[in-house]
C-alpha cells in the first residue's frame, strides 16, 4: 500500500483510472444521490437486523393464541379491531409478521454478506495467484473457472440443496450449508476479476521494484498487487451480496433453503401463494424488504462503481 | 471463418466433459445416490438394492460407471426417470414444446420492448423518459422473480385490476389451459401473466445493455461525421449508430438465454405451467437424479453453446473482429 499512495501519483500515469483518491471518491459517491440513499436505507435494515431482538413487538415463532382463529389476521391499518395488536398482521399460522420480518432481515443480510465473503476470499485468492504467476497455473485455473462459470447456477444449487435435504433430515439445511454452498459456487467471477488485474499490475513498476528489493511472491501479491485491485473486487463483491441474498431467498422460497420455523424473507413467502386470496400482507411484506434491500445495494454497487472508477464499465 | 467456428467448436467439447465428470461426481455419489427413492421403501429389502446395484452396475468403480454414462448419453439414453417412470430423454422431450412456448413469447417480447426501450432511453438522455426506463430497469433488475409473479397473480388473478366502462382484467394464474379444442384467445390469456414475469429481467438487461451501447456509438468520430456531412437525425441513428451499437447487444441476447431457462424454472413452478421447468422442480423433491441429471446436462450445453453463438455472431457481425 506505501509504495503506491494514489494521491501522490501523477495524474499522467496512463492506467490512472484504477487508482482514485479519497477526496474524489467521497465527492463522486455523494454525487450519487441514489447510492447515498441506498447506503442510508441499507444501514437502517442492517441496524434493524442487529437489534431485531429489541425491536420485535413479540417472539418471531410465537403463536397467539388468543386472537389467531385458524386465518391469519390482518395488519392493524386494515382492520384495527380484528388485527390483535399485530402491526402488519400474522401469517396463516398466528405468528407476527413484523417480528418475523425482522428476524428474517438477520437471515438474509448474514446469508448474503458471509457468503460473498466466502466467495471473494475463494476467488481472490485463485484470481491471485492464476495472475500472477500466469503460465500453467494461470492455465489450469482458468479452465476450472471456465467450467464453473458453465454450469448453470441456480439449477445446480437447487439440486444440491435437495439431495442434502433427502439424504437425511431437513433441518441439516442449516444456515451454514446454505452459505457453504452458494459460497463454494459463486468464486469464479470474482476469480477472474482479479487475475485481469493482476495481469496488468505484476507488470507495473512498483512490482518490480517490490520483487527487486527481495520480497517474498506471497508478500508481493497481499501488501503490494492486491490493495490496487480492492476497488473491482468491492463493486462486484456489493453487487453479490444483492444477487445471494435473492439466490437464498428463492431457494427458501421453494422449500430448500432457510427451513422454518426459522424466518427468512424467503421461506416466509413460501406459503403465501395459496393464501394469496385471503391474506395479501403475508405476500407484500417480506418480498417488499427483498425488493428494497436488493434495490438499495444495486443502487449502492453502482455508486461506488462511478465513484471508485467511471471507466470500470 | 469456417476455421474459427470449427476451432471453437472443438474447444467445447473438452469443457462439457469437463462439466459432466463434475456434475457426475456431485450427482450420482451423494448419499443414496440414483437408489435413494427406492431406500426409503419397506418393500424393498436390502438384497433387492444389491441386485439393482449389480444391474444398474454401481458396483463398479466410479470411473468405469461415468464413461459408460457418457457412453449412454451419447446415444440419446439418459436413464431412467424413477418419478416419471419413464425415461429421462422422453420426458424432456416431451415438455420442451410447452417450455419453448414461454420462452419463445418472453424473449420475442424481451428483445422488442427491451431493445426499444433502450433506444430511446439513449437518444433522449437525461430526459424524463430516460429516467424513468432506467429506474425501472434497476427495478427489474432487483425483483425476485418469484416475488414478482406473486404480486402478478395477487393483482391480476385473484382480485382482478378494474378498468373504466366496467371491464376488468382478469387472467388465469396456471398453466396451459385443458381441453381438447385448440382456443387461441384462451392460451393467450394464460401466457399473458408468466411471459410478463419471466420477461422483466431480460427486459431489465436488455434495455440497460442498449442504452449504455448506443450511447458509446453516438459518442464517436464517424457519427459527429455522419452528422457534419449533413445526413439527417433518422438516417444517422439508423443506418450508423444502431448497425454499430447492435453488435455487442446481438452478443448479449444469446449469452442471456440459460438465464431465461433458469429463469424458467421458477416462472413455471409458480404458474404449474407443464414444462422443462416445473419437471426439474418436481423430480427434485423427489431425488430423481438420472432426470435432474438430464436437466443440468441440457443447461450446461445451452451455456456453452449459447457462449459460442454469441462468440461467433460477433465476429460475424463486426468486420472489425479478427477471429483468427
Amino acid at each position: 500500500m506505501a509504495a503506491t499512495a494514489p494521491a501522490e501519483r501523477p495524474s499522467f500515469v496512463v492506467d490512472e483510472e484504477l487508482h482514485v483518491s479519497k477526496v474524489t471518491f467521497w465527492t463522486r459517491l455523494r454525487r450519487h444521490k441514489l447510492a447515498i440513499i441506498g447506503m442510508i436505507v441499507l444501514v437502517l435494515m442492517v441496524l434493524a437486523a442487529v437489534f431485531a431482538g429489541q425491536l420485535a413487538p413479540i417472539d418471531p415463532n410465537a403463536i397467539d393464541n388468543v386472537h389467531w382463529q385458524g386465518t391469519p389476521l390482518p395488519p392493524c391499518f386494515q382492520d384495527a379491531s380484528q388485527c390483535g395488536g399485530h402491526i402488519l398482521g400474522t401469517d396463516e399460522v398466528g405468528r407476527d409478521l413484523l417480528s418475523r420480518l425482522l428476524f428474517g432481515a438477520r437471515i438474509s443480510l448474514t446469508v448474503g454478506l458471509s457468503a460473498v465473503l466466502m466467495e471473494v476470499f475463494i476467488g481472490t485468492i485463485l484470481g491471485a495467484i492464476s495472475g500472477y504467476y500466469g503460465g500453467w497455473i494461470d492455465y489450469a485455473i482458468m479452465r476450472v473457472t471456465d467450467v464453473f462459470l458453465s454450469i448453470p447456477l441456480l439449477p445446480l444449487l437447487l439440486v444440491l440443496t435437495a439431495i442434502v435435504a433427502a439424504s437425511s433430515t431437513k433441518a441439516s439445511l442449516s444456515f451454514g450449508v446454505i452459505v457453504l454452498i452458494i459460497g463454494a459456487l459463486s468464486w469464479p467471477t470474482v476469480a477472474r476479476l482479479v487475475r485481469a488485474s493482476f495481469l496488468s499490475l505484476r507488470e507495473r513498476e512498483f512490482a518490480e521494484a517490490a520483487r527487486a528489493l527481495g520480497n517474498s511472491d506471497r508478500r508481493i501479491i497481499f501488501r503490494h498487487l492486491l490493495p490496487n485491485a480492492v476497488a473491482p473486487i468491492v463493486v462486484q463483491a456489493t453487487l453479490d451480496v444483492a444477487g445471494v441474498i435473492i439466490t437464498e431467498s428463492t431457494l427458501s422460497f421453494l422449500g430448500l433453503g432457510i427451513q422454518p420455523p426459522t424466518a427468512s424473507w424467503g421461506n416466509m413467502l413460501a406459503n403465501a401463494q395459496s393464501n394469496l386470496s385471503i391474506a395479501w400482507w403475508a405476500a407484500v411484506f417480506p418480498g417488499l424488504c427483498i425488493l428494497v434491500t436488493v434495490l438499495s445495494i444495486n443502487y449502492m454497487g453502482d455508486g461506488l462503481r462511478d465513484a471508485l472508477d467511471p471507466n470500470m464499465r | 471463418m469456417f476455421t474459427y467456428v470449427l476451432r471453437r467448436t472443438l474447444q467445447a467439447i473438452p469443457l462439457l466433459i469437463a462439466i459432466s465428470i463434475i456434475l457426475y461426481g456431485i450427482l450420482y455419489n451423494m448419499p443414496g445416490g440414483p437408489l435413494a427413492p427406492y431406500l426409503q421403501n419397506p418393500h424393498i429389502t436390502p438384497a433387492d438394492i444389491a441386485r439393482l446395484k449389480h444391474n444398474l452396475g454401481m458396483d463398479q468403480p466410479v470411473p468405469v460407471q461415468y464413461v459408460k454414462w457418457l457412453g449412454h448419453i451419447l446415444t440419446g439414453d439418459m436413464g431412467y426417470s424413477t418419478s416419471n417412470s419413464e425415461p429421462v430423454f422422453q420426458a424432456i422431450v416431451e415438455r420442451i414444446p410447452a417450455t419453448l412456448e414461454l420462452m419463445g413469447t418472453s424473449f420475442v417480447f424481451s428483445v422488442v420492448i427491451g431493445i426499444t426501450a433502450g433506444i430511446i432511453s439513449a437518444v433522449y438522455r437525461y430526459s424524463f423518459v430516460d429516467y424513468f426506463i432506467t429506474t425501472l430497469a434497476f427495478f427489474g433488475q432487483s425483483m425476485p422473480v418469484f416475488w414478482f409473479a406473486l404480486m402478478m397473480q395477487l393483482a391480476f388473478a385473484v382480485h382482478g385490476i378494474p378498468l373504466p366502462f366496467g371491464y376488468q382484467i382478469q387472467l388465469p394464474s396456471a398453466g396451459i389451459s385443458s381441453g381438447d379444442n385448440f382456443d387461441f384467445g384462451d392460451r393467450l390469456a394464460h401466457l399473458v401473466l408468466p411471459v410478463i414475469v419471466l420477461s422483466l429481467l431480460s427486459l431489465a438487461l436488455y434495455s440497460r445493455f442498449m442504452r449504455s451501447s448506443l450511447l458509446e456509438v453516438l459518442g464517436t468520430d464517424y457519427m459527429r461525421t455522419a452528422a457534419a456531412k449533413g445526413l439527417n437525425f433518422r438516417t444517422i441513428l439508423f443506418k450508423h449508430g444502431l448497425k454499430n451499437a447492435l453488435i455487442p447487444v446481438v452478443t448479449i441476447l444469446a449469452l442471456s438465454l440459460p438465464g431465461i431457462l433458469g429463469g424458467a424454472i421458477i416462472t413455471e413452478t409458480i404458474f404449474a405451467w407443464p414444462g422443462t421447468g416445473r419437471l426439474f422442480y418436481n423430480a427434485l423433491g423427489q431425488s430423481d437424479i438420472a432426470l435432474l441429471m438430464g436437466v443440468l446436462i441440457m443447461l450446461a450445453f445451452l451455456v456453452v453453446f449459447s457462449n459460442l453463438l454469441a462468440d461467433v455472431l460477433y465476429a460475424w457481425l463486426d468486420p472489425r473482429v479478427k477471429y483468427d
